[in-house]
């Protein structure tokens, strides 16, 4: 290293334990205009690394340096001060509060403590314009927003101040493909301009296009910092498991009987007329970019969103609209839910209170007592079933890790048992080992004779995992692909098609 | 590694120890303050007196796990203990039959908290404060405005038995104490209460309608408000239309010195209890010391803060200490969770 261009950041033994090692000598430095990607499975460390950067949490041992300088930061505005700000893959914003607010919260313009609002909503136009969402009205409370949009908020959020480095955790995950094009113009942007940027993600794609080295932690140690191009992926795996990631052969799956019929659902404003079945055995995939009413179709097939037309129809039963989840779960559907936070867990309360919630009735005595003992074998066998990791049934939900959070909502269903499971971007925040084991669990209930329709906005994982894909754009069905006949660039195709009658 | 640990109620008897202790403590002060505090009369005196105070802090509990609040209930009480009053001494009815008809009214009193509520989907902060006026009007209204002295029918209700020195409402109230904590922890629909102020739209989405349970915890709470008019008026000999002012205010301090929390998903009925005891105890042991009326709610008021300080740093602990169990439960090579 040249003594005249320091490191933007560089940590010398840093050591961070909770009882157990977290971090050990941990040596890691970004450079000026560099896009450093840090990749690892969850528990890694990659978060506590982010966190001891940005003043959040500080480290046992070891110590920092910024553009060459002692850097200490004991809060999260001394990392601010010196220029290091973070998007966090938790959404960390303010429901109630407009978007602008949000934009500016931790700084917002103000004489005599008065807010100024006109250049508040100025400043929150030209931040907003940065990241694509120009249309957007600041003053939207941002609870009205769906993730997406929500994500790119927080980035425009980061972008708008002056910034040195750059953490961004998972920054991708709930994004469109042109919504990722968009940020990554930016990445490089900021790169160009000598701003450094670390990268936080489970996508190698995007790693590989995007950054410039590669640093792997595996239990809290670094195992490599490379160039990308000196990384491939298929290494990267192994380094990050320490082991070979197994190649999953899968029994085929042989569809069946159509288990759920839906004809020209209708939701205003989001769905405009879907019909679709699903077969036993059968893993359909829903592709298509944020606010194409994915996530609106499957919350008004199952009834948490009340139709405006249409009908559903799952195995024999009636053709009709679902009112509310209940009727929906009665006739034989899942779901699991696109925010699993909000809508899925209980976050405070133990694994067992979480898994066990669908199917409480069926630990109802006839006294309306509840089984205890029988809720708690049928809980572990199915914990069990998921492969869940935690230290104990009694252990809040909070504390696992998100694969096993969505393993504990994916074992919510497997107690109840269904004939359609609805997956809403099931794989969100969950690094590659927990993907899989996911994945694996749909499998599993496909060749049991189960259908399963999943939401995804990564079409890579569809591909991978479905049978059939459907594409959505702009509230219908543009295409439905059988495997072998899709590609990457045919769905995206599909998915900037305007189904209602020719391209714009 | 997961079977067998049993953290949960490991955790809430800890809780209820803690709770305990607190009240052991207080009433070690006042032995020390005062030489007359540590005699069974006082603590007869205590328990005689505040049956109404718990069975409403039952329901109140009930209502609080499922994310609701209930500020109706001195009110209901005061409506179920006027018509109770009405009922007997202008139309001679027995106490039994007078004392349905004051559950009655609180039942249908939840029931319409509970139903405009939930129904409507409008704060129960809201609903309640309105049958709070309600309540409080209709009291008034039966009554002419006039307390109702009904003499020796009703007092037997809560009058010490010979022998246990408790009065029957004491025991009526102690069953409910166990029924609502059995309801509780034991129950379906207390494990829908507790799932429904944790996180309602996941309850929602699991397929369960979260409408019945929680008007069911309205209603409950009514009908012990009702009830506990009836504990009142026996103890009194008279149907006061101006009982129960601010003691919603009474039994949520209660609730919430036992842990339960007012954001929901999290509570004992058990430990409310125990708190309606530590600030029974502590009022009476400040009049023992010659505390003023003024300088009692002042330090009653104290009291309910440091409680629910004291819970948020037991929890911050709790949670802290869970996590260095489970640290060392795991074996570091496999804590780096979800590799297969």
């Amino acid at each position: 290293m040249m003594p005249s261009v320091p490191p933007r950041v560089r940590t010398l033994g840093l050591n961070k334990a909770y009882a157990v090692p977290v971090l050990s000598d941990v040596n890691f430095e970004c450079l000026p205009g560099e896009v450093h990607a840090l990749i690892g499975a969850n528990g890694a460390g990659k978060s506590t690394l982010a966190r001891i950067l940005c003043g959040l949490v500080r480290p046992d041992a070891g110590s920092m340096e910024f553009d060459g300088r002692p850097y200490a930061p004991r809060h999260k505005r001394d990392a601010e001060a010196a220029g290091v700000h973070i998007v966090h893959q938790e959404l960390n914003l303010v429901g109630n509060l407009s978007v602008a607010e949000n934009l500016f919260l931790s700084d917002l313009p103000r004489r005599w403590g008065c807010l100024r609002l006109g250049e508040l909503r100025e400043a929150a136009r030209t931040a907003l314009a940065r990241v694509g969402l120009a249309g957007l009205d600041p003053a939207t409370p941002v609870a009205a927003l769906g993730v997406g949009v929500r994500q790119l908020v927080e980035i425009a959020g980061a972008l708008a101040r002056a910034c040195r480095l750059l953490i961004l955790d998972e920054p991708t995950a709930a994004l469109s493909d042109p919504q990722i094009e968009r940020l990554f113009d930016h990445i490089r942007r900021l790169r160009a301009s000598g701003v450094s940027v670390i990268y936080i993600s489970h996508r190698m794609d995007e790693i590989a296009r995007i950054a410039d080295r590669t640093t792997v932690l595996r239990d809290g140690r670094i195992v490599a910092t490379r160039p990308v191009a000196a990384l491939p992926v298929a290494e990267a795996v192994r380094m990050m498991a320490g082991r070979d990631p197994s190649a999953h052969a899968a029994a085929p799956r042989v569809p069946g009987p159509i288990r759920l019929r839906v004809r020209d659902l209708r939701r205003a404003p989001a769905v405009r007329g879907i019909t679709l079945e699903a077969r036993a055995g059968e893993i359909l995939g829903l592709a298509g970019l944020v606010g194409s009413g994915r996530t609106e179709f499957l919350r008004a097939v199952f009834g948490a969103e009340r139709a405006d037309g249409g009908e559903v129809q799952v195995d024999d039963s009636p053709p009709r609209r679902f009112s509310s989840p209940a009727e929906a779960v009665a006739a034989g559907l899942a779901m699991v839910p696109e925010d699993r936070k909000e809508d899925g867990l209980m976050l405070a309360r133990p694994v067992a209170m979480n898994m066990s919630l669908a199917s409480l009735a069926s630990f109802r005595r006839a006294s309306g007592l509840l089984a205890a003992a029988a809720e708690r074998t049928a809980v572990g066998q199915t914990a069990d079933r998921v492969n869940l990791r935690c230290a104990s049934l009694d252990q809040p939900v909070t504390e696992l890790s998100g694969g096993n959070q969505q393993k504990t909502l994916i074992g919510r269903w497997l107690m109840r048992d269904a004939a359609v499971y609805l997956f809403d971007e099931p794989t969100r925040g969950v690094d590659i080992s927990a993907k899989a084991a996911i994945h694996e669990l749909m499998g599993d209930l496909a060749r049991r004779g189960r259908a399963c329709v999943v939401a995804s906005s990564e079409p890579e994982e569809l591909m991978s995992l479905c049978d059939r894909i459907a594409v959505f754009a702009r509230g219908r069905i543009a295409r439905v692909f059988e495997r072998g006949e899709w590609t990457h660039e045919r769905i995206l195709a599909a998915a900037f098609e305007d189904p209602a009658g020719g391209a714009q | 590694m997961r079977s067998g640990t049993n953290g949960q109620p490991r955790r809430r008897a800890a809780e209820c120890a803690g709770l305990l202790a607190v009240l052991a403590a207080l009433v070690a002060l006042f032995a020390a303050l005062s030489d007359r505090f540590l005699a069974p009369e006082t603590f007869l005196t205590i328990a005689n007196q505040i049956p109404d105070l718990v069975v409403i802090a039952v329901g109140m509990t009930l209502v609080l796990v499922s994310g609701g609040i209930d500020l109706s209930v001195g009110s209901v009480m005061a409506l179920g203990a006027s018509l109770l009053g009405v009922a007997m001494t202008d139309h001679g009815w027995p106490a039994g039959a007078a004392a349905l008809v004051a559950a009655s009214v609180g039942l249908g009193c939840g029931l319409v908290n509970g139903v405009i509520s939930v129904g409507a989907g409008i704060p129960s902060f809201i609903v309640t404060l309105g049958m709070l006026e309600i309540a409080r009007g209709a009291a008034y209204l039966a009554t002419r405005s006039q307390t109702q002295y009904i003499g020796p029918a009703i007092e037997p209700i809560g009058a010490p038995l010979p022998v246990l020195h408790l009065s029957p409402a004491v025991l009526a109230a102690l069953a409910l104490v166990a029924g609502g904590q059995f309801i509780l922890s034991r129950t379906v629909l207390g494990r829908h209460l507790v799932a429904i102020g944790s996180n309602e739209s996941a309850v929602r989405l699991s397929g369960i309608d979260p409408r019945p349970p929680k008007i069911a915890a309205f209603a409950i709470s009514g009908l012990l408000s009702g009830l506990a008019g009836v504990f009142q008026s026996s103890r009194l000999s008279a149907a006061d239309p101006n009982g129960g002012v601010g003691l919603e205010l009474a039994a949520i301090a209660a609730v919430v010195i036992g842990g339960t929390s007012l954001m929901g998903g999290r509570g004992s009925v058990v430990n409310s209890f125990i708190g309606v005891l530590i600030i029974a105890v502590l009022q009476t042991g400040l009049a023992h010391v010659g505390a003023t009326e003024p300088a009692k709610r002042v330090i009653t008021g104290a009291a309910i803060v440091a409680a629910v300080l004291a819970d948020a740093a037991r929890h911050r602990w709790a949670a802290a200490d869970l996590w260095r169990r489970l640290r060392r439960a795991v074996p570091a090579t496999a804590m780096p969770a979800d590799r297969l």
